[in-house]
């Protein structure tokens, strides 16, 4: 089928099977291999992207349906003005060690962040709480997330609790 | 925080928390993990995994597969044994089938390989391949494996008769057997340390280039120890090791799991070379938690004899461990139970015996040491928990019994009575400041008033020593290797460095931390030091990263590399000083003489006029390598506080508190030495709480992905609050213990401490990891208070 899925801004158009996932369009398809693969049953988060804007997990959806639609990557965050907060805030605050769940973790921070401009702890918790992470134990990605979210210029970076 | 730094921060030697000089590629999805490796012409390979867990092959079709439009091969062990590779050896000296050509032996077992020009083709094909199998009954325990008249799992095995794997031995049987014998009391605990998987986000994973023509192998392997998988892979495939190129790129976590070769990487490699494309396999979910190493699995019984007062005599302890099908263990090959005879933990007594049998079984092999230097997670949870029922049978406090059996800090070096040497430590110290963050007086006070409510609260403890940093070649190897470890060091004409080591980072940070020790002791700022790894055609030999060995051992190698750097250096500063070497004193970053430091050579002159302008005799360039053998481990410990609620009706525990005291000597980088200790907690917490491998009685694994095998989400995860001693290890370069298991040994005991002390005063003296809250509850109604 062909497809066409804007990704960080530009159109991809393409045909693929009907069957294929978003992720594996993304990764070999548009070839931005910042989007991981970590399991088989929609468990750890690492595929996250941003469609439209909400966090999905794209080996959960089909490239055909992400269709017509706006789909934000790791490779999208930074900008002409260099790196987006939650990017910077993770390496400040140590947020990554091997990086395999970062760029997800990143998304879902980054889109987090957008809907809530203050969160807490328990709500940073809640929001990646469909989001693995192996390496870190989490307590400086919720720091990192955070912290972007001061940085932003609306957090209160983990001041209140 | 105790200040070890000496440089000033621009130039970021130990001690300073230095950002990370991997997250710049890491933050902006430009890592390079082995799925993100695309060759031109590469093909992808999909496995055939056994359904079952025990039975004969009859036969297998691949005519439907290798039909399927795209499929390149169908690789099958009769294949492999024509190129005397359907077995292969494990890193414990026994054989493993790389694709099975009598019998499966496990749920998972690889028995057939699809390569083709798409994985989604090689995917669909692979469930095309007919194997007939004829069923034989599985045994899923050891104590069934090593039961009369059970069916021999490894009959193509030469003089295998049963189901043993080993048996292994070590401390004076009669002294200890003497010491019960007159003791006062002796306490025992029979427990079972469940089989667990290290399960890294990144699954294993192989992009195989096998040049048909020159030979060239380029292995693009999830590996935490590259050079000794080239050397195994030339040992058991027959190549010229010349030809052999692994590159371990990023790797996405390993705890473990990527030490041991795995059947997919060989039948790729295989798949390359007959086929004369790259060919990528990367593993399932599934794959992974089914058939590659996992962890533990150790039924364990251990007893203290002790004083009426509670001073500990002997310690006796008798163990059978799962090995699966395979013995498949990474470890020092003369310890068949890893280092588990650390068990003597923290406390000063005579006498020790440990006895310790494996069995195989119709499971995975692997055996590995998940976040753990060999065994010793096991080690400390068994004596750590016979603390806490040695407390409660006695009637002690549980930090008091500690503390009247410490090695007391006078008493290092300190020979156990299984032949370590602890090198360091100051344990009361460490214990009294935990409970002091912690309130522990508070803590017991209010959990007396709570019980008088019938409210449940719990505190445990756990203080554990750990034996890391293999190790001395007189003592420690792998398959023959002896356990050092390298590093070299080329300072360029402008003053810039390039650090390349042995060992290799899966998320640690060695690009960051090395860099610091070079410049610690060369004053070439570490933001100038390029660190490279995993490569074995750009980096010197060593064993690897795991058992926490990078630190002790390859950072051991970079300080003194760095000082032969810094000695030359300094010669070559004598020179432009017109001043003899001897006089020459370095501050963090530049040459003087003594006494007049206004005129000094910087680290960057002396490395331009290495190249430029030499004293008479001495050889150009400034670079360097050191291979390092450790003269001893290094034994890192520390002094975990968990509180917990119980809830009664239910069963279900919250962490409350969780407070961490760590001593792992020196620290290079506090951030990432705190960012290790967070995560090892969350694995030690995972391990105590939920992450389990089961299997039923025919042997399907119950764990065979993330919905059935849990892992803590941040939600569940409790919050750390950390603490640090710093006893430097007096024979490492630079003091420094390592770190990165540390949490993960230490934890489990402390947690699962707090939940049995939370209903100890019922009568309850054990609940088996995962203390999950269905246990809690039967543990509470069964109680025989
Ligand atoms: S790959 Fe695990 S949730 Fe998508
Ligand atoms: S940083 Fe390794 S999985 Fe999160």
């Amino acid at each position: 089928m062909e497809i066409t899925v804007n990704i960080n801004g530009t159109d991809h158009s393409a045909d693929v099977e009907p069957r294929k996932l978003l992720v594996d369009h993304i990764r070999t398809g548009a070839g931005l291999t910042g989007t991981h693969i970590g399991c088989d049953t929609t468990s750890c988060g690492v595929c996250t992207v941003l469609v439209d804007g909400k966090p999905v997990k794209s080996c959960t959806m089909l490239a055909v349906q992400a269709d017509g639609r706006r789909v934000t990557t790791v490779e999208g965050l930074k900008t002409a003005d260099g790196l987006h907060p939650i990017q910077q805030a993770f390496s400040d605050e140590h947020g990554l060690q091997c990086g395999f769940c970062t760029p997800a973790m990143m998304l879902v921070g980054a889109a987090l962040i957008e809907e809530n401009p203050d969160p807490s702890d328990d709500e940073v918790r809640w929001a990646i709480s469909g989001n693995l992470c192996r390496c870190t134990g989490y307590m400086n990605i919720v720091k990192s997330i955070r912290a972007a979210a001061a940085a932003a210029g609306n957090g209160s970076s983990g001041a209140d609790d | 925080m105790t200040d070890t730094t000496t440089t000033p921060p621009e130039i970021g030697g130990i001690g300073h928390s230095v950002k990370r000089a991997e997250d710049a590629r890491l933050i902006e999805g430009q890592g390079n993990f082995v799925d993100d490796i695309a060759l031109p012409g590469m093909l992808h390979m999909a496995l055939v995994r056994s359904p079952v867990a025990h039975a004969r092959i009859n036969s297998i079709d691949t005519e439907a597969a290798s039909a399927v439009d795209g499929v390149v091969a169908v690789v099958t062990g009769e294949l492999m044994d024509a190129h005397g590779l359907a077995w292969m050896p494990t890193l414990s000296g026994d054989t493993q089938a790389v694709l099975a050509t009598d019998k499966v032996r496990y749920q998972g077992q690889e028995v057939a390989a699809v390569v083709a020009t798409d994985p989604y083709i090689a995917a669909d094909a692979a469930e095309l391949v007919e194997v007939d199998y004829e069923m034989l009954d599985a045994i899923t325990t050891p104590q069934q494996s090593l039961a009369d008249g059970a069916e021999v799992i490894r009959d193509e095995k030469e003089g295998q008769t049963d189901n043993l794997a080993y048996t292994w031995e070590t401390g004076d049987a009669a002294a200890t057997e003497a010491a019960f014998a007159n003791a006062d009391r002796v306490v025992s605990l029979t427990t079972h340390y469940p089989r667990s998987h290290p399960s890294p986000l990144e699954t294993c994973g192989i992009v195989a280039d096998v040049n048909s023509v020159t030979g060239q192998a380029t292995l693009y392997m999830t590996s935490q120890a590259p050079h000794a998988h080239r050397t195994l892979f030339a040992l058991v495939a027959g190549l010229p090791e010349q030809n052999i190129r692994i590159v371990s790129p990023d790797i996405g976590g390993g705890f473990g799991n990527k030490v041991p070769i795995y059947p997919g990487y060989v039948v790729a490699t295989a798949a390359s070379l007959l086929i004369g494309q790259p060919v990528k396999w990367v593993e399932t979910r599934t794959g992974n938690l089914i058939s590659t190493g996992f962890g533990r699995d150790y039924y364990m019984t251990g007893e203290l004899a002790l004083s009426d007062d509670g001073r500990i005599q002997a310690m006796r302890v008798d163990m059978l461990s799962d090995q699966g099908a395979f013995y498949a263990d990474a470890q020092p090959s003369r310890y068949k139970a890893g280092l588990f005879h650390v068990c003597t933990g923290s406390y000063d007594f005579g006498n020790a015996h440990i006895k310790c049998r494996g069995a195989f079984t119709n499971k995975a092999p692997g055996g590995v040491a998940y976040r753990c230097s060999f065994r010793i997670t096991e080690a400390s949870f068994l004596i750590e928990r016979l603390m806490q029922t040695a407390a409660d049978e006695l009637g002690i406090d549980p930090a008091e019994l500690r503390l009247r059996n410490f090695i007391q800090p006078e008493q290092f070096p300190y020979e156990t009575p299984t032949g370590f040497v602890y090198d360091s430590g100051d344990y009361p110290t460490a214990l009294r400041k935990a409970l002091e963050a912690a309130g522990y007086d508070e803590l017991r006070a209010e959990q007396a008033a709570a019980r008088e409510q019938g409210k449940l609260m719990g505190i445990g403890i756990a203080h554990f020593t750990e034996a890391v940093g293999a190790g001395p070649a007189h003592t420690y190897d792998i398959a023959g290797l002896k356990m050092i470890d390298s590093a070299e060091l080329r300072v360029h004409p402008t003053g810039k460095a390039v650090l390349k080591i042995g060992v290799k980072t899966q998320g640690q940070g060695h690009e960051t931390t090395f860099a610091q020790i070079v410049a610690e002791e060369t004053g070439i700022p570490a933001g100038d030091i390029k660190v490279i790894h995993g490569d074995t055609d750009d980096t010197p030999y060593g064993l690897g990263t795991y058992a926490s060995r990078s630190t002790p051992v390859g950072g051991a190698a970079t300080a003194m590399v760095a000082r032969k750097i810094a000695d030359k250096a300094r010669h070559i500063a004598a020179h432009l000083l017109e001043a003899a070497p001897e006089d020459i004193e370095r501050d963090a970053d530049k040459f003087f003489v003594a006494g007049s430091p206004d005129q000094s050579v910087s680290i960057q002159d002396a490395a331009f006029a290495a190249y430029t302008n030499l004293p008479e005799g001495m050889e150009y360039g400034l670079e360097d390598v050191t291979y390092y053998n450790p003269p001893n481990l290094t034994f890192p410990y520390g002094s975990y506080v968990v509180v917990v609620d119980v809830d009664p009706d239910t069963g279900v525990w919250k962490v409350r508190r969780m407070v961490a005291l760590d001593d792992c000597g020196v620290r290079i980088n506090p951030m990432i030495v705190e960012g290790q200790i967070h995560g090892g907690l969350t694995e030690g917490f995972a391990m105590s709480s939920m992450q389990w491998i089961t299997f039923d009685d025919d042997g399907n694994c119950i764990g065979s992905n993330f919905m059935d095998y849990l892992i803590p989400t941040a939600w569940e995860t409790p919050r750390f609050e950390l603490l640090e001693t710093v006893t430097p290890s007096p024979h490492h370069p630079i003091g420094a213990k390592g770190i990165g298991e540390s949490a993960t040994v230490g934890s489990p005991a402390a947690f699962v401490n707090a939940v049995v002390d939370a209903v100890a005063h019922l009568g309850v003296r054990n609940i088996d990891m995962p203390v999950l809250p269905d246990r809690v509850w039967e543990a509470i109604e069964t109680a025989d208070t």
